[in-house]
């Protein structure tokens, strides 16, 4: 028997396998067609003070073994996240959730965390600092070690529940701002959200993303978010929540390795709907492929 | 939905760039007229989405333009290739609102969900009218199939080489009880406009995942946000904000 269990800033998780924010939405999709309590947990769609509708369409392009979004952050807001999607989670899923949070400014973060900070179910805030999709939003926090700094001690004051800084790939040294938000309190780092990249029509002769840019995701971005995991899980004592192009066992396993405590699983749901509950399954497997008879032994030690 | 591996029968070219693909495979999860299915090939990283065109126990049948890397792989592969479909996405067309004599409006690749929901208005004893657009007579196909199940069909062509000279609301009939459209979005606005009943319109848009995760394709609607591919991509005349 191989132990997948991991323990999650304090919350013990059944398996390290994680659905990314912005692939899962708030569970319900997913809960028609698997029982969604096999995850560790997931992170819900990234919420704001007030319901956004995102980018005007296109918002997606496709690219070598990944694609671009630029959705920008559509959602119905925390209000209704709280009196609708929250009590509908509860009814298919029994664990706690990660509670992904975005804002344009610190006093909007602030409010999201202490509205969430109330919800029983919610396990962990998830706070978003680098959104490459809103102009004059979470990247310019995410890209700063002292706006990110700020946004983390605040939000710290306004919750007891544990705080991850998600972070952005879009910087010079990615361990400097882990640091700098470790050292303003949060408890935990996850990483990579995506990289801004763009593709361009050859028949329009116009950037195939209404946006211009958007950011890149899936396979093509993994051997980045790998190696950014390595570097950040070496700069701090946070648990580092590894991210970007996961779709496999084996990718969560080499994750792990790499320091990571927890993996997110993003792209991969969209091209593969039933992705995580096949990695959750096949895991086991793996682990006694490779001899790895805990993911905690297995932890950081590339 | 239901994700289902579907083998290639075969293909043949219906005129220019417009292929039709048969496959055998399960195809319960798709319940409505309008609904699509969203069809992984390899080598490529998303999903394509392309809109039911018939259906029966165990047979598929797609209909679609040749348009980039992937509708070019689906037109050239052989028949026994097998690929993974996610079935029965998006909300289709809603039957009971036909009445006895429904119009149904298609424009190009918008053409090809018509015929399933054709089939089922007659299975249900309606008498649809079919009106077709397409640019130019190389272009056209598909009005023989309509006949054949019985429906009246007009056709026009913008260069005027087959059929009435100018556009689909050129050729639409005096009286109908609702109508069904589906076609490019210049077109869905002109008839939007021309129509005296209330009717349905099918809308396209750049999709991530076609099953309601990724928000890429939402759009802005009187009753609030909705995603085209969980939502909709049939949308009633009075819900759009046009």
């Amino acid at each position: 028997m191989v132990d997948t269990k991991i323990n999650l800033c304090g919350i013990e998780l059944d398996n390290p396998v994680i659905p990314a924010s912005g692939t899962f939405g708030y569970g319900y999709e997913f809960a028609e067609l698997y029982d969604i309590n096999c995850l560790g947990t997931f992170s819900f769609k990234g919420t704001t003070l007030e319901e956004r509708f995102g980018n005007p369409t296109p918002r997606i392009a496709e690219c070598a073994s990944g694609m671009l979004n630029a959705v920008g952050l559509q959602n119905p807001g925390v209000k209704k996240v709280v009196s609708e999607e929250l009590p509908r989670l509860k009814k298919v899923f029994n664990k706690k959730v990660m509670a992904n949070v975005s804002g344009f400014g610190i006093d909007e973060y602030v409010e999201v965390c202490r509205i969430l900070d109330k919800e029983e179910q919610v396990g962990w805030l998830e706070v978003n600092v680098s959104c490459p999709n809103v102009h004059g939003g979470g990247l310019s926090f995410g890209t700063d070690a002292k706006t990110a700094a700020a946004v983390t001690a605040a939000v710290k004051k306004a919750t007891t529940k544990p705080v991850i800084i998600k972070l952005s790939p879009n910087v010079t040294d990615i361990t400097e701002i882990a640091r700098a938000v470790e050292d303003a309190g949060a408890d935990g780092v996850s990483l990579i959200n995506t990289l801004v990249g763009m593709r361009l029509d050859l028949r329009t002769k116009k950037p195939v993303i209404k946006n211009v840019t958007g950011g890149l995701s899936g396979p093509a971005v993994f051997p980045v978010a790998l190696n950014m995991v390595y570097k950040t899980s070496k700069a701090v004592k946070i648990p580092v929540v590894g991210m970007g192009g996961v779709s496999s066992a084996e990718d969560v396993l080499e994750m792990i390795l790499a320091g990571a405590t927890a993996v997110e699983v993003g792209a991969a749901n969209l091209v593969d709907p039933f992705a995580c509950k096949e990695i959750v399954e096949k895991l086991p497997e793996a682990m006694q492929k490779y001899g790895i008879k805990s993911l905690n032994e297995l932890r950081g030690k590339a | 939905m239901k994700q289902v591996i579907f083998e290639l029968k075969h293909t043949e070219r219906l005129c220019e760039n417009v292929f039709k693909s048969v496959f055998a495979g399960d195809t319960s999860g798709i319940t409505n007229p309008g609904q699509f299915v969203n069809v992984k090939i390899d080598g490529l990283y998303l999903r394509r989405p392309i809109s039911v065109c018939d259906k029966e126990e165990g047979a598929l049948t797609l209909v679609y333009k040749v348009v980039g890397k992937g509708t070019a792989a689906l037109s050239e592969a052989k028949p026994g290739a097998k690929f993974d479909v996610l079935t029965g996405l998006g909300n289709g067309y809603d039957l009971s609102l036909s009445g006895n004599a429904p119009l149904l409006v298609g424009g190009g690749v918008g053409v090809p969900p018509l015929y399933y929901l054709a089939k089922k208005l007659i299975e249900k004893r309606a008498k649809p009218f079919v009106a077709l657009g397409f640019n130019r007579k190389e272009e056209v196909f598909f009005q023989k199939e309509f006949e054949a199940l019985g429906a009246k069909v007009a056709l026009a062509t913008v260069d005027g080489s087959q059929g009435v000279k100018g556009f689909v609301t050129n050729v639409l009939p005096e009286n109908y009880s609702y109508f069904y459209a589906c076609g490019p979005e210049p077109m869905l606005k002109a008839l939007y406009n021309a129509t005296t009943s209330e009717g349905e319109l099918s809308f396209e848009e750049r999709m991530g995942c076609g099953f309601g995760a990724c928000m890429g394709c939402s759009c802005k609607t009187i009753a609030g946000n909705k995603r085209i591919c969980k939502d909709g991509p049939v949308l009633k005349k009075g819900e759009i904000l046009w």
